[in-house]
């Protein structure tokens, strides 16, 4: 079968595969952990999960795309993300998020030209009360403001 | 020795209690004084966060909200305290009892937890037959907490009375709402609580196994959860012997994949099995065919959350807070534009307008509230004029919404009307599992209506009432059913703002 991938990964990514073997339903634990080593999903991947799993590589891509956190090709090295939801709007998000995303010159979901840092929307982080909220690369910002987002993104080299 | 708490709640930390405790932790060593810092979860008072509590002869003296170039001040007692935790008056006013240890422990003690009444419920539950551990919850009136309010010992009696060489408990930690946090705050604050209530509903069901699906979005939960589960394993609270009962229950920590709809149990149950969160189509019941077509009980956090609490003091004592047959209590989430935000936890029946004015204290610009929406982005939008409704599930829906969740948005009267309605829409196209047409399309045709009439086209409100009625008809899950309710609430109880005429306001 032809293989749209380096070799080099195969033996490490059959290793994930295995080990998550012994759950219940282990798919989805095991994009996660893929995604958690490669920062997506890679396609080497594809074949080795529907054998090990014995599914086609139709399901699988089904099961792929369904979820927003899953991603088929590499993301950015940074990840900003803002909340859209009501309670974020409620204290101004929607303002929010449009200043930093003009400021920063990005669409959502696109990625900046050298590749290291991309703004998402995200539907409730859980700070409701202290909202706006938002996360860069998985750390929290509460009462977020431009200012505050701008100095995250600076203190990351971004 | 002295102690210090820090919450460790993601709240917290996103307001900046990490780095409070890395100040706290060199000033002690520069002072040469000794400490022990706490990393506590959150009381919940989260315009307080970072809330720091100085323990000192057994009273535990509240400061915040406190920032991490302050501690020197701090210790130096230049900084004036709050008094008590118990006595502020917006914890002072509360019944805790599924958030009772909530902020007071150090989440991931053992030893801390069965010194505030930990695993009272579970050694009283393991001494009972199933049936009456059944019947205890059956008792105490205790509701669904996830958004539905089915009587959580119904669901149980089915997946106790169903025969099968495997059934399972499924902790629904999906809180995809806009609005609601206590489910978090509770795994980062007092997961044992999870823990125990699963390990109760296993011994009332038969189910050995379970899982709690976390949504991705909420990494510390995740990792307290994964945390608490290895301690309790290790001390025999999960396993093959369940606190010496003879009868085994054990429970993985699963991770979703960002997709609100997999908050919908038969969704989320799909999503266990490594398939797409796809709704299924009901019967067959979860309760008789759920995880792997076995039995299985799906529960809300907080609903499992409260199981240890009404076997520790009773199902009369649960019961005997509400109203009518909204029983016990409520971690009410207040969130949004509002002074005093967080978690509220009271018995059902508080008027939404007294939650809103005298517990939240208003909005936090100042200005006037224009509506709340409860229950999360399928809740409807309440405007003052609807604030005398008591806090129960019926008093919600004979005035045409829901509690949901409880999670409560206050909005103040900067708040475009037109362009929340226009969200509801967008949000359910973006998270549709796409079964449904009326979901999958109506839900587009609805962002394009409603654009036509925010640009002044009124004809076309007719068009978005029909279109909502189609929806809620046509739509399997309340994802597609309950949109038009923020969607029609917003319209009806702000007609001017989408350029209604006398004449649509009264066809509606
Ligand atoms: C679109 C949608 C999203 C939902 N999200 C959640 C959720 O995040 N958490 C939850 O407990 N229930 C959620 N529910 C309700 C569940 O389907 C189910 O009723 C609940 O988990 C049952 O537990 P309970 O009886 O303890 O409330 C959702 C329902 C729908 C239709
Ligand atoms: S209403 Fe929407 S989310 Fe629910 S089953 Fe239908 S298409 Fe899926
Ligand atoms: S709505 Fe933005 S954090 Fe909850
Ligand atoms: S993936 Fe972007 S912040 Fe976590």
């Amino acid at each position: 079968m032809p293989r749209d991938h380096t070799d080099a990964h195969d033996p490490e990514i059959t290793a994930i595969v295995m080990r998550h073997m012994g759950l219940e339903g282990p798919l989805l634990p095991i994009l996660h952990a893929l995604q958690g080593e490669f920062g997506y999903i890679p396609d080497a991947a594809r074949p080795i999960i529907c054998d090990a799993l014995n599914i086609t590589r139709a399901e699988l891509h089904g099961v792929i795309s369904f979820y927003h956190d899953f991603r088929s090709a590499p993301a950015a090295k940074h990840c900003l993300k803002i909340c859209r939801a009501e309670a974020c709007q409620a204290v101004g998000g929607k303002a929010l998020s449009e200043r930093v995303l003009a400021q920063l010159g990005l669409d959502w979901g696109a990625r900046r030209a050298d590749g290291a840092l991309m703004v998402e929307p995200v539907y409730c982080l859980g700070l409701c009360a202290c909202a706006p909220a938002a996360m860069l690369d998985g750390k929290l910002i509460a009462r977020a403001t431009v200012e505050k987002i701008t100095a995250r993104l600076t203190e990351a080299g971004l | 020795m002295k102690k210090i708490y820090v919450p460790r709640d993601a709240a917290a930390k996103a307001l900046g209690s990490d780095e409070v405790a890395t100040a706290l932790a060199h000033a002690l060593a520069a002072r040469g004084e000794e400490a022990q810092i706490i990393r506590n979860g959150s009381r919940g008072m989260i315009w307080l966060e970072p809330l720091v509590e100085i323990e000192e002869n057994g009273t535990r003296l509240a400061y915040g909200p406190i920032a991490a170039d302050q501690v020197d001040d701090l210790l130096a007692g230049k900084i004036t305290s709050l008094g008590p935790v118990e006595d502020i008056p917006f914890f002072a006013k509360q019944n805790r009892l599924t958030f009772a240890r909530c902020g007071l422990i150090d989440p991931l003690s053992l030893a801390d937890y069965r010194a505030h009444g930990g695993l009272m419920g579970l050694s009283r539950a393991a001494a009972m037959s199933a049936a009456d551990i059944v019947a205890e919850v059956t008792a105490s009136g205790l509701r669904g907490r996830g958004g539905a309010g089915f009587p959580t010992g119904i669901k149980w009696k089915t997946v106790a009375e169903a025969s099968a060489s495997q059934k399972y408990i499924v902790c629904n930690a999906d809180e995809g709402d806009s609005g609601t946090f206590a489910d978090r705050m509770i795994m980062e604050g007092d997961p044992f609580c999870l823990i125990e209530g699963m390990a109760i509903a296993g011994l009332a069901t038969g189910a050995t196994r379970g899982f709690v699906y976390i949504r991705s979005e909420y990494p510390d939960a995740i990792e307290v959860m994964e945390a608490a589960v290895t301690i309790a394993r290790a001390e025999g609270v999960l396993g093959a012997d369940v606190l010496g009962s003879g009868k085994a229950f054990d429970l993985e920590i699963r991770v979703g994949a960002g997709a609100y709809v997999c908050g919908e149990e038969t969704s989320l149950l799909n999503s266990l099995e490594g398939k797409r969160g796809v709704v299924r189509a009901k019967p067959p019941l979860p309760a008789l065919e759920g995880f792997m077509g076995r039995p299985t009980v799906v529960n809300n956090v907080l609903s499992l959350a409260t199981i240890p609490v009404i076997f520790e003091k009773g199902a009369a004592h649960y019961a005997s807070f509400g109203l009518g047959r909204s029983k016990g209590t409520m971690p009410i989430q207040i969130a949004g534009n509002v002074a005093r935000g967080g978690l509220f936890e009271t018995a059902f029946g508080m008027p939404l307008g007294a939650l809103v004015n005298e517990i939240a204290g208003g909005t936090a610009t100042g200005r006037p509230v224009k509506a709340v929406q409860v229950g999360g982005p399928l809740g409807a939008y309440m405007p003052p004029s609807k604030f005398d409704t008591p806090f129960a599930y019926e008093e919600f829906d004979g005035q045409g919404g829901l509690i949901g969740h409880a999670g409560v948005v206050v909005f103040d009267d900067s708040a475009d009307m037109v362009q929340m309605a226009r969200f509801a829409m967008e949000f359910c196209a973006v998270e549709s599992c796409g079964k449904c047409t009326p979901c999958r399309i109506g839900a587009v045709r609805g962002v394009e209506t409603i654009d036509r009439i925010a640009a002044g086209d009124a004809t076309a409100i007719p068009l978005l009432t029909d279109l909502c009625e189609t929806m809620k008809d046509g739509s399997l899950c309340a994802l597609g059913g309950f949109t038009p309710y923020p969607v029609m609430s917003a319209l009806q109880n702000f007609p001017d703002e989408f350029g209604a005429t006398p004449a649509d306001q009264a066809a509606q």
